[in-house]
C-alpha cells in the first residue's frame, strides 16, 4: 500500500440542533487532498463549505458539532482529538486562511509579535530565531523592507498587504495542510490575482496541499488541480479541473458554469442559476437539487440515496449529463 | 495627537472654571460671609474693615478671579467652625480618603477585569452563572446597606474585622498612612469592598459583555487556528482588545468611587474628606464645601484626561492618525 494521502475526509456528517430540529449543514462528504494538491471547492453560499474547512481545523462553532464519520491528516485520525492535542496541531499541520484580512489580523498588536507567537507556539526556536523567521516569512509573501515593517500595527497595511501578511501567519509554521476559505473574496479585483498565485507558488514550493474555497471560477482554472462542488452540504461532484470546467457531470455544476459547457473562459463569475438553495431546515426529499434542476425526473423526488458514483464516480445524480448525451 | 492633548486639556480647563464659578457662587452668596465671621457683636466699623478686606465691594468678575487665583495657590479660606484654614484641614483629611479610594479602586478593576474574563471565557458555567447573579443582587442593593450589613456580618456577628475608624496610623512625612500597620490594613478591608464593590459589578460586566464581543471576532478564530494556546487568545488577544471602552467607563467609576466615599466614609466613621464634607454640611461650613466641590472636580477632570491619554497607549490606529474618535 502506498503512502496515506494528506488528508483524507469519510462520510464527514456535521450536526446543528436548532429550535426546528437538527439540521446538517455537512451531510456524507469524503474528498482527499494529496501532498502538493491543491482543491478547488465552490458551491453557492451557505452550501456548507465553511463548515466543511472548520469541522476539518476543528473549530466548528457550538453548537455544530462532527456527528459520524473520519478525518485523517497523514493517516493520523484527527476528529475528535484531545482539545490540547487538536490546539499543537493548528498551525503547525494544518494552516488557515480567512476571507477578511481586515479583520483577521488583530489591531492591536504589532505584526511581528503575532508572527512569533505563532512560531514560538509550535517550533522548538529562540525568541532571536523566531523573529529572524517571522521576517523571513513577511519577505517570502512579498512585504518590501519587512525587516523594518515587523513593529507595524495592521492598519498601516493595505487589504491585498493584509492578506499576504495572513498567509504569512497561516503559513509560519510550515503546515502540510492549508484551508484556504474564500481568500480572496474580500479584496479588490487587482490584487485578488496576485494573491492567489502568491498562495499557489509558496504551496507549492513547500509541498503544502491546499483546500481553496472560492467563488470564482478563474481561480479555480488557474490554480486548483481538483475541485468539489457542493450544494446544501453535499458533495455533488468531484473531479478533475479540466473534467469539471469543461464538462461537468452534474446539473448543478454544468448551472454553475454558465449552463454551456465552457466556462473557464469569459464568464469569470458563478452564473446565477433559477431559484434558491433550499433551506436547511427544509431540504426536498431527493436529491436537494431537484426542484431547481431542468433535468429532473420522478427518481430524483424520491427518497433514495444518492451517492458520487455517476461519471465514473464524479457526481452524485441519478442523470448526469455527460450521460444522457451518450 | 499633541493638538488633541492641548484639545482635551483646554476642555479640562472650562470644566474646571465653571465648577470653580458654581463654588464661588456658593462661597459668596449662600449665607453671609460676614455674618458668618464676625458673629452677633460687631460693628458697623468691623463690617466695613472686613468687606473691604475681603475684597467683597469689588466687581463680580475681580472676586471670581481672586477666588480662583487663591484656589490655585491652594488657599480656600478659613473654616467657619474650627477657625483653621480650610486647605489645612483637608490636607490632614485626603490620605485617608486616597488610601481608601486606592484600594477600593484596585479592587473594583482587578476583582472586576478577572471575574468578568472568568464569567466570559466560561460563560455557561455554574460559577459564572452564580457570579452574574450576585452580581445583580450587588448592583441593586443601595452602598449604606452593603456597609451595614458588612459590619454586622464581619464585625458584629464573626468579629472579623473593625467596624469604624482607621485603625493606628502612622505618620509619614505629611502623610498619615494606614498601610503600615496591621489594624490599618485590617480596617480597610470593609469599608473598601464596600465602596468599590458597585463599580467592581459594573467593571466586570462590562468587560464580560465585551470580551464575549470580542471572542467572536475574526482575528480570535484565526488565532486559535494558529494553534495558540488558550491562555494566550484570551488574555494576549482578547483581553487587550475589550480594553478601551472598558478604560472609559473605569475612569468614570474611579471618579464617583471617591464621590460616593461620603457614604461609605459616613457608615464606618472614616475620617477623610468625605465625612468633612457631611459634617460641614451639618454647619454650613462653606468654605470647606466650596474646597471640597473643587478638589473632586479636579480630580474627576484629571482621571479624564488619563482616560484619554490611556487610549492612545492601548490603541495604535490613534497614535497615527491622531484622531479624536
Ligand atoms: N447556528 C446555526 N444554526 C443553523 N444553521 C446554521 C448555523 N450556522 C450555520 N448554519 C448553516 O450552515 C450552512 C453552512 O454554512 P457555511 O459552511 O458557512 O456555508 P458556505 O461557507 O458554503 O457559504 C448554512 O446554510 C447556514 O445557514
Ligand atoms: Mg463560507
Amino acid at each position: 500500500m502506498n503512502s496515506p494521502p494528506l488528508l483524507s475526509v469519510r462520510n464527514l456528517v456535521v450536526e446543528i440542533p436548532t429550535r426546528h430540529g437538527v439540521v446538517r449543514p455537512v451531510d456524507q462528504v469524503s474528498f482527499e487532498i494529496q501532498a502538493g494538491e491543491i482543491l478547488g471547492v465552490v458551491g453557492e453560499s451557505g452550501a456548507g463549505k465553511s463548515m466543511t474547512g472548520n469541522a476539518i481545523i476543528g473549530l466548528l462553532d457550538r453548537p455544530a458539532r462532527i456527528v459520524s464519520g473520519e478525518i485523517f491528516l497523514n493517516g493520523d485520525r484527527i476528529d475528535h482529538l484531545p482539545l490540547a492535542a487538536m490546539r499543537k496541531r493548528r498551525g503547525k499541520d494544518i494552516g488557515m486562511v480567512f476571507q477578511d484580512p481586515l479583520t483577521s489580523l488583530n489591531p492591536l498588536l504589532p505584526l511581528g509579535h503575532q508572527l512569533t507567537e505563532t512560531i514560538l507556539a509550535h517550533l522548538p526556536v529562540s525568541v532571536i530565531e523566531a523573529k529572524k523567521r517571522a521576517i523571513a516569512a513577511l519577505e517570502e509573501v512579498g512585504i518590501p523592507a519587512a525587516a523594518e515593517r515587523i513593529g507595524a500595527y495592521p492598519h498601516e497595511f493595505s487589504g491585498g498587504m493584509r492578506q499576504r501578511v495572513v498567509i504569512a501567519l497561516a503559513l509560519s509554521a510550515e503546515p502540510s495542510l492549508v484551508i484556504a476559505d474564500e481568500p480572496t473574496t474580500a479584496l479588490d479585483v487587482s490584487v485578488q490575482a496576485q494573491i492567489t498565485s502568491l498562495l499557489k507558488r509558496l504551496c507549492r514550493e513547500r509541498g503544502t496541499g491546499v483546500m481553496l474555497v472560492t467563488h470564482d471560477m478563474g481561480v479555480i482554472s488557474e490554480t486548483a488541480d481538483r475541485v468539489a462542488v457542493m450544494y446544501a452540504g453535499r458533495l455533488v461532484e468531484l473531479g478533475s479541473v479540466r473534467q469539471v470546467l469543461t464538462s461537468p457531470c452534474h446539473p448543478y455544476t454544468s448551472g454553475l458554469m454558465g449552463s454551456t459547457p465552457l466556462a473557464s473562459k469569459g464568464q469569470k463569475r458563478l452564473h446565477q442559476i433559477p431559484g434558491m438553495m433550499p433551506r436547511l431546515g427544509n431540504l426536498p426529499t431527493g436529491c436537494a437539487f431537484s426542484p431547481r434542476c431542468t433535468y429532473a425526473q420522478d427518481k430524483c423526488h424520491q427518497d433514495l440515496e444518492l451517492q458520487l458514483d455517476t461519471c465514473d464516480g464524479r457526481a452524485a445524480c441519478w442523470f448526469p449529463i455527460g450521460e444522457q448525451e451518450a | 495627537m499633541i493638538a488633541y492633548v492641548i484639545r482635551r486639556v483646554f476642555h479640562s480647563m472650562i470644566v474646571l472654571l465653571v465648577v470653580g464659578l458654581v463654588a464661588f457662587a456658593m462661597f459668596r452668596y449662600v449665607g453671609d460671609p460676614i455674618d458668618n465671621m464676625l458673629g452677633q457683636e460687631r460693628t458697623q466699623a468691623d463690617i466695613e474693615r472686613l468687606t473691604e478686606q475681603l475684597g467683597l465691594d469689588q466687581p463680580f468678575v475681580v472676586q471670581y478671579w481672586k477666588f480662583l487665583r487663591n484656589a490655585v495657590d491652594g488657599n480656600f479660606g478659613v473654616s467657619y467652625r474650627q477657625g483653621r484654614p480650610v486647605a489645612e484641614i483637608i490636607a490632614e483629611r485626603a490620605p485617608a480618603t486616597l488610601e481608601l479610594a486606592t484600594v477600593s479602586g484596585l479592587f473594583a478593576i482587578l476583582v472586576g477585569i478577572g471575574l468578568g474574563v472568568f464569567t466570559a471565557i466560561r460563560r455557561n458555567g455554574v460559577a459564572s452563572n452564580l457570579i452574574m447573579t450576585l452580581s445583580l443582587i450587588g448592583v441593586s442593593l443601595p452602598t449604606f446597606l452593603i456597609g451595614i450589613l458588612f459590619i454586622y456580618v464581619f464585625s458584629v456577628e464573626l468579629d472579623l474585622l473593625p467596624s469604624f475608624g482607621r485603625g493606628d496610623v502612622v505618620q509619614v512625612g505629611n502623610w498619615s498612612t494606614g498601610f503600615l500597620t496591621k489594624s490599618g490594613l485590617l480596617a480597610l478591608i470593609l469599608p473598601s469592598i464596600t465602596l468599590g464593590l458597585y463599580q467592581m459589578t459594573l467593571i466586570m460586566r462590562l468587560v464580560r459583555a465585551e470580551m464575549l464581543e470580542v471572542l467572536r471576532q475574526d482575528y480570535i478564530r484565526f488565532a486559535r487556528a494558529r494553534g495558540l494556546r488558550e491562555r494566550a487568545v484570551n488574555f494576549r488577544h482578547a483581553l487587550k482588545n475589550t480594553l478601551v471602552p472598558v478604560i472609559t467607563v473605569t475612569g468614570l467609576q474611579l471618579g464617583s468611587i471617591i464621590a460616593f466615599a461620603i457614604i461609605t466614609e459616613t457608615v464606618f466613621q472614616w475620617p477623610g474628606v468625605g465625612l468633612l464634607f457631611i459634617n460641614a454640611l451639618q454647619f454650613v461650613d462653606i468654605p470647606v464645601m466650596a474646597a471640597y466641590l473643587m478638589l473632586i472636580s479636579v480630580m474627576f477632570v484629571a482621571i479624564n484626561l488619563i482616560v484619554d491619554l490611556l487610549y492612545f497607549a492601548i490603541d495604535p490606529r490613534l497614535r497615527i492618525d491622531g484622531r479624536t474618535g
